[in-house]
């Protein structure tokens, strides 16, 4: 956009937002704009003894967690009545409604916090602020904007989700969730390029002076692997959480078919939150490698430097996720009356899934005792070193989604019986597309990965990658015609699946929120002592890396407010369909 | 005669237990360090439990076992045993944790600390995110010369630093046992495969004063090799280093 085309954005704006009209003439005035400002602890202000970092922190990461929330649920909502629409199954849109239901109390919270952390910016640290306004003017606007396009169209689509059934009317409520969902993620992408300003400046010269071109700053080196990580993280996230009211549910239902209906929800969000699940280690991977290839200096703070311990609790979590998952599908397979042909193969796919989950928490700088350091020769370990780099991690990881995958398929046919003369073909290839996969993933991990240089290693995870994805989908295409016109064993049975399943889904929503959590942490950290990458110096007395001790508590005691904050979610959901009728309370109405 | 399925996930945690310690310290030679054997058995313990318990069946016959003798009145003698030997086990465990040790406090290391996005060496401001090696593109252009800087920077390798990193480039030597934090392996495909030149320039150069203080504290004997070396040679060391190891620089391009 032009200098005009700003000011008089500035000005439409400044009809909303007064208080952006003496920025607007600033901008007409001065014809330039001012470098980045050097601060000293002074600017700081110091309000009622508040720890500002704290404040900010906190208040930005609850607002990330419901953000994500409010953005994942809408977009499986959308999905879920689509596939409504198209089965003509009643049962598809009452469980986007309920979803949906759930996201609206999270909406408002969503927006609360997201206003406690704009006053907390604007106090404790307004230069800060300032200087980011001054260069996303325009984006704060829209983001301004599309907030009312997005409260409007979610309060419709809930609202008018019982008046707008059926034929055109149907479409129309389609329609307002499509709107929905794409302001919510428009609005994700404009606040993600803040952020990614902030570690990867553009459109700035060195001393910080904005160049006035708004889209070279939005579009800076870091803002398409944060989309693409995010967006792909608050789907599983959403799946996790709403999972986790559907387990809630379930563990207070009051008869066979309440439990039946939220196990069969339960079921759903697992599903959603374990689809997003496969493909966010590679979404993770690509950020941290764009993250290195921008800055050695960023990338090795992040994974070899001060916050590798941090990835180590990361590993720790992501198989955590990995392993609940498939306890919970395994648990499901209860469900079913033909699940035995199967469950003598989960203890072979338990050992593979925890080998790959140890090589992929394995450190690579290793706690060692004086007698382990001298037994050893010195801190390197010839058999675990190894595994300490992202070439294992990266092989286990695929293996993990494999078999994660072949979980679910085992799932899938627990309760079908093939009736296709090529059944046995069908599993053989089935068998060799396995075999031949994991296979190429040893091969690409191995010889890439310590064989070759960083620009073959790197460049191995896509074919990995590659690998997983064409023989998960190639093995379920396989399977949809092995199972079409398949019978059934006998009806599944919905609701019949052991309590500690849904302490697996718990798991899953907790782990998720706690990871995201601490790598939020890593991913603001890394910046160390800047506000805006060599950019902006934060000067405050908050500008030194706390202690992973420290850090890993304030992200905890977040976590434990925004679980707290949920279970009051979950519990509202639950008050609106309570009814009291108290006894001669109200006056008799004559007829 | 059947196996109880306690015993049976005992006896398979047992197996792990001992066949990591045996495939280690035995076979490989290698000794597991202990926090991460630790680590590994709570995930072992965590896999077992999920294959023994997704199913109701098997979970029940799992817990049979102490269901009985925490409920059935015929157990009581055992349960009083087994009540009594649990707090004291754990209580022993705690104590032998807690008992104040001769053994120094661990420390944790980590391989390499972030560079500084530019460093002053040689009297000059390097922005060491562009930095490289001038050597590198003869590699390819004239190979025979590469061949000859390569032996000139072992020439230097061998004078200065084969001490401490030892002649093998494994961080084994003849100084090597006196160090605290032990001098870096080269052979490790986790130290300088995974960097650019650059790191390796501002880490010979600039040596333990020149680390970040933000990375604070970190401990290194390294010294600040600009004050001995020149620069050409700290260049030709490094070629040395990735051509010995066989390792290649960390790059974005491909060869």
């Amino acid at each position: 956009m032009n200098r005009s085309g700003l000011i008089i954005c500035l000005a439409i704006a400044a009809v909303v937002f007064p208080g952006l009209t003496a920025l607007a003439q600033e901008v007409a005035v001065a014809g330039a704009y001012a470098p980045a400002p050097k601060l000293t602890t002074a600017d700081y202000p110091t309000i009622a003894g508040v720890n500002s970092r704290i404040a900010v922190w906190i208040f930005a990461q609850l607002h990330l967690w419901f953000a994500a929330f409010v953005l994942a649920v809408p977009i499986f909502v959308f999905i879920i009545e689509v596939i409504g629409m198209r089965t003509r199954d009643k049962r598809y849109d009452d469980m986007a409604y309920e979803f949906i239901k759930v996201a609206i109390t999270a909406y408002s919270l969503t927006a609360i916090l997201g206003g406690m952390l704009l006053f907390s910016l604007i106090l404790f640290y307004p230069h800060l602020f300032n200087y980011l306004a001054t260069i996303f003017t325009e984006s704060m606007f829209y983001y301004a904007v599309l907030f009312f396009v997005e409260s409007a169209a979610l309060y419709i689509y809930y609202y008018g989700w019982h008046w707008l059934q059926g034929g055109f009317k149907k479409w129309v409520h389609l329609t307002l969730g499509l709107i929905l969902n794409a302001a919510g993620t428009t609005l994700m992408l404009l606040a993600n390029a803040w952020l990614t300003f902030m570690m990867s400046p553009a459109g700035v010269d060195g001393a910080g002076v904005f160049s006035g071109d708004a889209w070279a700053a939005i579009h800076n080196f870091l803002w398409n692997p944060i989309n693409i990580h995010r967006f792909v993280a608050n789907i599983a996230y959403g799946g996790s959480i709403v999972g986790a009211y559907a387990a809630f549910k379930f563990l207070t239902a009051n008869g066979p078919s309440e439990r039946a209906h939220y196990d069969w929800m339960g079921y759903n969000a697992n599903f959603i939150a374990i689809c997003a699940l496969l493909p966010l280690p590679f979404a993770g991977y690509y950020l941290a490698a764009e993250i290195y290839t921008y800055s050695q200096q960023l990338g090795i703070t992040l994974m070899g430097g001060i916050f590798a311990w941090l990835f180590i609790i990361q590993a720790v979590l992501i198989g955590t996720l990995f392993l609940s998952a498939n306890y919970y599908l395994w648990c499901g397979m209860g469900r079913s009356d033909g699940a035995k042909r199967y469950t003598k193969y989960i203890k072979y796919i338990a050992v593979v899934l925890v080998g790959a989950f140890l090589v992929w928490f394995t450190p690579h700088t290793l706690v060692l005792t004086n007698e382990e350091l001298k037994a050893l020769g010195g801190p390197h370990h010839k058999i675990l070193g190894p595994l300490g780099i992202m070439p294992a991690k990266n092989t286990a990881v695929n293996v993990m989604i494999l078999f994660t995958a072949l979980s679910f398929m085992f799932y899938r046919r627990a309760n079908k019986i093939a009736t296709v003369g090529w059944v046995n073909a069908g599993n053989a290839i089935q068998v060799a597309l396995f075999t031949a996969g994991i296979a190429n993933i040893l091969f690409l991990g191995i010889y890439h990965g310590y064989f070759t240089n960083t620009v073959y290693k790197v460049a191995a995870s896509i074919p990995q990658v590659l690998t997983t994805v064409i023989v998960i989908v190639g093995s379920i295409t396989l399977d949809s015609f092995i199972y079409r016109g398949s019978r059934e064993v006998a009806p599944l049975h919905w609701g019949r699946i052991p309590a500690r399943a849904q302490y697996a889904l718990f798991l899953l929503a907790v782990s998720f929120t706690w990871l995201m959590g601490l790598m939020g942490y890593i991913r603001s950290g890394i910046r160390q002592h800047w506000h805006v990458v060599d950019i902006m110096r934060d000067a405050s007395a908050d500008a030194f890396t706390p202690t992973l001790g420290y850090a890993a508590n304030v992200v905890s005691v977040a976590a434990i407010l925004f679980m707290a904050m949920v279970i009051f979610v979950f519990w509202i959901a639950q008050v609106s369909g309570n009814k009291t009728l108290p006894a001669g309370y109200w006056k008799e109405q004559p007829p | 005669m059947k196996i109880p399925r306690l015993l049976q996930a005992v006896l398979v945690l047992a197996g792990v237990y001992f066949g990591f310690v045996l495939v280690f310290d035995v076979i490989l030679d290698a000794v597991i360090p202990s926090s991460l054997l630790a680590m590994y058995m709570f995930f072992a313990t965590a896999g077992v439990f999920m294959v023994f318990t997704y199913d109701e069946e098997q979970t029940r016959e799992l817990v049979a076992p102490i269901k009985a003798l925490v409920e059935d009145p015929s157990k009581r003698p055992w349960r009083n045993i087994v009540f009594a030997i649990l707090p004291l086990a754990a209580g022993a465990g705690t104590y032998v944790q807690m008992q104040p040790s001769l053994e120094a406090p661990l420390e944790l290391r980590t391989i390499h600390p972030a560079p500084p996005s530019t460093a002053k060496i040689y009297g000059k401001r390097v922005n060491l995110l562009k930095l490289e090696n001038p050597f590198r593109k003869i590699e390819k252009e004239d190979p025979d010369r590469f061949r000859e800087l390569v032996g000139e920077g072992a020439a230097v390798y061998i004078r200065n630093c084969q001490f401490c990193h030892g002649d093998k480039l494994d961080g084994r030597g003849p100084y090597a046992d006196a160090l605290n934090p032990t001098p870096l392996n080269f052979q490790d495909v986790g130290t300088i495969a995974q960097l650019q030149e650059s790191y390796l320039f501002w880490r010979i150069t600039t040596g333990g004063p020149g680390l970040p203080k933000e990375a604070a504290p970190w401990i290194s004997s390294m010294p600040v090799w600009q004050d001995f070396l020149k620069e050409d040679e700290v260049w030709k060391v490094i070629l040395f280093l990735y051509d010995y190891t066989g390792h290649r620089p960390r790059s974005w391009e491909h060869e």
